[in-house]
């Protein structure tokens, strides 16, 4: 019986593998479902087992099965290792996912699997949390905070109950990292979540994931409930969330999983000191707690030998949006800007040229093709007014209106905001109303109250085009400097970088020469 | 008919699990088994788990997921976030909201059918994307959006 290999990630499914699927199972093969390898444009992907390894055909489709299995269909690729998207990848986090059957206990063994934990448990804590420091991880989830120091703050805490905390909540457009690595490899985010639990000395360990992942959660929960003898006494619960966006940023991940609103809490105290039910409590993404099992596996040395200045190791990187090539591409840090979108992600999936990439979800700047020599580096994308975030990279072509982006990313903040700071909650309203003012090229007039002789200080005269884009540029200070957390705080970098890199969509020449007219 | 009966036998089912903040994780189940939060059932989760009833209010109206009233036969949730923006989510929308005469964020009246905003179901390089039920559907254009329209009218 022939044995193929067909992806079941939501993604996959999305665009068909369910029915590629049974059609292989109905012609009478061994369908083995697995993660996705994370290029899109060849999904449905289908790999048939032959001797001399796997061959891949891709996009294929229900009624292709006769002329895959016997060689002649159009799509083939062959080994998928030697595919122009993945040959230079360097996959660390992502070696099995799309390889292995994800539930399976002995994949995950043979290729692999458990060594990260075997090498930590005959560790002292202390051992662990100095590999993980010098590996140079840094957070995942945007932030970029050593993981390591993270680790030892909530060992160097006694206390007589610690925790783990996984946030799952990806909720970034442009990101599906966390969600293909659940869904593909879920005993990678379990073997490095008791990792850290041996390493900081927590006994319990929860994974938040966003309700809209629907397939990560059942494929977690079936995950923990195979893997439960082999972490234990180390224990594992799933939570889900309820569509807060806000619910990503720790704190309020926190207060969510205690059964609360998601608000934000005020810093210090740290969650690593007060974390969930005001215990020492590590939270990080999943891609850092899964990269952790290669580092503690392979060495500290092996993922610091990669990299680029103080950004060490891989990172895997979602190319989205309008693109050609969009997948997941797990790579060392410093490869340019220009290689992800052109050279890996082939330019737009319209033809027409790339005008702006967003990188790092709807909290991230803009980026013309100007600057498309930037390398991916925490530091260098921080000096160039933006954030790498998660890692997700949102292609635009010349079609965009980059006035109504800024405009979304303010409307984004209004309908996300937890409501706990002024800044964020009020500041993204009124900068809706701004955004719309400056498009329609009505600055506001004083209003009655302004022109009533008993007030002196308020300006009688409308707002010029000029005045209402510097009213925006210092909402945006406001919110940046006074939000409680980066919600409001980096609003601003979507909005001022799309004001500054495409002054042209927001109407100021236009309006300007009307106005003088 | 508020099941009252119904929803405290829900409750007394999962506080079995006695689990540690167990507020979301019982709402999702009332509304997983009887399609939406009933504001009659407030007083019995704010009394099974200890809690005031602003308390138990004040969480279900925070989360966009949690609905108060009973839900269309069909759900059409469609991605509104950039990635699908940039591959034409807002044609996509407006297509989608015109075949199921409905506009978004709304149900229609008959009951048949919502169409629900959602920021980013995590398939951003193949979009614009929605869930239809539940069920993934990627890379949605004119063709699809009269598929899309004509499943939740059966
Ligand atoms: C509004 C907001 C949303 C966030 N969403 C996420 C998220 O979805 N996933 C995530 O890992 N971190 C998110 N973060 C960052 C977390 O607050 C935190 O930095 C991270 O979980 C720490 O883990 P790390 O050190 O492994 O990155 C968000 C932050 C903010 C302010
Ligand atoms: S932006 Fe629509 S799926 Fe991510």
């Amino acid at each position: 019986m022939t044995r193929v290999f067909i992806s079941k990630d939501m993604a996959s499914v999305a665009l068909g593998a369910d029915a590629v699927a049974q059609a292989f199972a109905k012609a009478g093969c061994e369908v083995v479902r697995t993660g996705s390898h994370g290029l899109f444009a060849i999904e449905p992907l289908v790999e048939v087992e032959t001797s001399e390894g796997r061959v891949a055909y891709g996009p294929v489709g229900p009624d292709d099965v006769a002329a895959v299995l016997d060689g002649s269909h159009g799509t083939r690729i062959g080994a998928i290792a030697d595919h122009p998207f993945f040959v230079r990848q360097q996959r660390f986090t992502f070696a099995r996912c799309g390889v292995t059957d994800p539930l399976s206990l002995s994949d995950y063994g043979v290729h692999g699997g458990w060594k990260g934990l075997e090498a930590a448990t005959a560790l002292s804590a202390q051992d662990v949390v100095d590999a993980v420091k010098a590996s140079g991880l840094r957070g995942r989830g945007g932030a970029g905070f050593p993981t390591g120091i993270k680790w030892q703050t909530v060992l160097d805490t006694p206390a007589d109950e610690k925790f783990i905390v996984c946030n799952a909540d990806e909720g970034d457009s442009g990101t599906f990292a966390d969600r293909m690595l659940m869904e593909g490899d879920p005993y990678c985010l379990i073997e490095g979540m008791a990792i850290a639990g041996h390493a900081v000395g927590a006994g319990r360990g929860y994974i938040y994931i966003r309700s809209e992942y629907p397939f990560a959660i059942e494929a977690m929960r079936e995950a923990i409930a195979r893997s439960a003898s082999r972490i234990a006494p180390f224990t594992l619960e799933v939570r889900v969330g309820a569509g807060a966006y806000v619910c990503g940023e720790e704190t309020a991940l926190l207060d969510s999983i205690e059964g609360k609103r998601g608000q934000v809490r005020a810093k210090p105290p740290l969650p690593a000191i007060e974390g969930l039910w005001g215990k020492p409590t590590v939270i990080n993404n999943v891609l850092s707690l899964a990269a952790v099992p290669f580092i503690l596996a392979e060495g500290a040395q092996s993922y610091a030998d990669v990299g680029f200045g103080r950004s060490r190791g891989t990172m895997p990187i979602q190319i989205a949006g309008n693109v050609r090539n969009g997948g997941l591409y797990e790579v060392g840090f410093g490869v340019t800007l220009g290689e992800l979108v052109n050279g890996i992600g082939g330019g737009t999936a319209s033809g027409r040229p790339v005008r702006a990439v967003q990188v790092g979800g709807p909290l991230g700047a803009y980026f013309p093709p100007s600057m498309f020599h930037l390398p991916f580096d925490y530091e260098a994308f921080a000096q160039a007014g933006g954030l790498i975030g998660h890692a997700g990279i949102t292609v635009f072509d010349d079609s965009v209106d980059m006035a109504h982006m800024a405009r979304f990313a303010m409307e984004f903040c209004a309908v996300e905001s937890c409501g706990k700071c002024t800044p964020c909650r009020i500041g993204s309203t009124r900068g809706v109303e701004l955004i719309d003012r400056i498009v329609a090229k009505a600055p506001r007039a004083a209003g009655a109250l302004e022109t009533m002789p008993q007030i002196r200080n308020a300006s009688r005269a409308a707002r010029t085009h000029d005045e209402e884009v510097e009213l925006l540029r210092d909402l945006c200070d406001t919110m940046k400097h006074g939000s409680l957390c980066a919600l409001g705080g980096f609003t601003p970098y979507p909005v001022l970088s799309a004001l500054d890199h495409f002054p042209e969509d927001f109407g100021g020449g236009d309006a300007l020469r009307e106005a003088a007219e | 008919m508020t099941d009252i009966a119904g929803i405290q036998t829900a409750i007394d089912r999962f506080m079995q699990s006695d689990m540690r903040g167990a507020l979301l994780p019982l709402l999702h189940a009332l509304q997983e088994e009887f399609g939406h939060v009933d504001p009659a059932a407030v007083p019995l989760i704010a009394d099974a788990l200890n809690l005031s009833r602003a308390e138990v209010h004040g969480v279900i109206s925070f989360y966009h997921d949690f609905r108060t009233e009973p839900p269309a036969r069909h759900v059409v949730k469609l991605c509104r976030a950039e990635s699908c923006q940039s591959r034409g989510g807002a044609a996509i929308e407006a297509q989608l909201s015109h075949q199921l005469g409905v506009a978004m964020g709304h149900s229609r009246k008959d009951g048949q059918v919502a169409l629900e905003p959602v920021y980013c179901l995590g398939l951003c390089a193949i979009g614009p994307n929605a869930l239809v039920d539940d069920r993934p559907v990627a890379r949605i254009d004119s063709a699809r959006v009269v598929a899309i329209a004509n499943e939740v009218e059966a």
